[in-house]
């Protein structure tokens, strides 16, 4: 066996597509995270792909129960090694979308809420990819999929995706965040950052499907990078209920620029592209409102908070001379 | 007995390299071991950052994706051989 196929925690020759970015995610999850942890693996594309029986791809501890489970299992396996004392093991979870979003929406709402330590990093690549490219609840607004179809009476994806980050940051829990693929550093930054901190943390990060949106494997990055560069997807985090936009470059690329790549936006008219750049721009401007609410609220958190270095000398000073 | 176990790496006894139509080949000359086709590559068989590449051809996939990210142009597409 070569060196090169050794050399991650995530090993080749598992069954994803070429050019399947939600694979690259996991080989920088478990990367970065290290071999002390236990990966609690939902239903999905890399489910299938990584462990086909006899083989499996992890070269870590490794738990696959079902669909709907995945934060459910976490929070046992979280509250298994408390009980044994195990402070350092870290529980991470590891779902698509299609779970995140939809099936295992009711448990991981229910873990957040127990604030168990728990990683949680669902790999966005907008489409249930596994069972053959129905509409999930991240398909972005136009999209056409199976189950969105585009046709005389619909065109596309009606309505726009659900805003996952800010439903689990209004958990109250001490980290959640969006990253995307195409920005590797600013990605593992965020799961060393959520390694750090106890409690429960959630990281999405996007990840193209080349075979469920219809484009070449090779151009996966690309259509990553665009997402993000187009507005269609912002990296951000809420650290502590303070939030902070990671990447905001002055001029952004057209969304029609990211829609021609690929195969599910091909219906769309001008007008209906518009519209969505009209709806791009709307985020944006949210974006930045949120920004600059949470800078001044950090503002007045500081001086609330933080005791001033130096007291005030103030004019009834106990140290006054009597009279 | 036959016990259902599946070991851990053991995805590597699949040779997936069979699947690619083309083959990655860098030009060390032009590499600048930036490291981005190691970060992007999906199987994780580009070798180790900051090196020149050493692309594992048994697991290569050849989605071509280096290629596109190569903002050097030193990785070039290679027909394959047709083996009969």
């Amino acid at each position: 066996m070569s060196q090169q196929s050794e050399m991650h925690l995530f090993a080749p020759g598992h069954s994803g597509c070429p050019g399947c970015a939600p694979s690259t995610v996991l080989i920088h999850v478990v990367d970065t995270l290290g071999k002390d942890i236990i990966v609690v693996n939902a239903t999905g594309c890399m489910e299938i792909t990584s462990s086909q029986y006899p083989h499996s791809a992890w070269r870590v501890p490794y738990i696959h129960s079902l669909f709907e489970n995945a934060p459910a299992v976490a929070s046992g396996i979280s509250a298994a090694l408390k009980a044994k004392g195990n402070h350092h093991t870290k529980v991470v979870v590891i779902a698509g979308d299609g779970s995140t979003y939809d099936i295992a929406f009711g448990s991981l709402s229910g873990m957040l809420e127990r604030g168990d330590d728990v990683i949680y990093c669902c790999y966005d690549n907008e489409l249930y990819a596994n069972t053959g490219v129905q509409k999930s609840g991240a398909t972005p607004i136009g999209a056409a999929t199976t189950t969105s179809q585009a046709g005389k009476v619909h065109h596309g994806k009606e309505k726009e995706r659900k805003p996952i980050v800010e439903i689990a940051a209004a958990h109250n829990i001490p980290y959640a965040a969006s990253a995307s693929i195409a920005f590797v550093a600013d990605f593992q930054a965020k799961l060393k950052k959520a390694a750090q901190i106890s409690g429960s943390k959630f990281i999405t990060v996007n990840a193209p499907c080349a075979l469920g949106a219809g484009f070449d494997g090779s151009i996966s990055m690309k259509v990553a990078r665009l997402a993000v560069q187009s507005r269609m997807w912002f990296l951000f985090e809420y650290e502590n209920g303070f939030f902070k936009l990671n990447f905001n470059p002055k001029v952004a690329k057209p969304v029609a620029e990211y829609m021609q790549l690929q195969k599910r936006f091909r219906h769309l008219t001008p007008e209906e592209i518009e519209k969505i750049q009209k709806l791009c721009d709307h985020h944006y401007i949210e974006m930045l409102e949120r920004q600059k609410a949470s800078d001044a609220k950090k503002i007045v958190f500081d001086a609330v908070t933080q005791p001033p270095s130096t007291p005030p000398a103030s004019p009834s000073a106990p140290a006054a001379p009597k009279t | 007995m036959l016990i259902p176990l599946s070991k851990p790496g053991t995805t590597t006894d699949i040779k997936t390299g069979k699947w690619k139509t083309h083959r990655p080949t860098v030009d060390p000359k032009l590499c600048t071991k930036c490291a981005i086709c190691q970060n992007f590559c999906p199987e994780g068989i580009m070798g180790t950052p900051r090196e020149i590449p050493v692309i594992d051809y048994d697991y290569c996939k050849g989605c071509s994706m280096c290629m596109v990210e190569c903002p050097f142009k030193a990785i070039t597409m290679v027909a394959e051989k047709q083996e009969l």
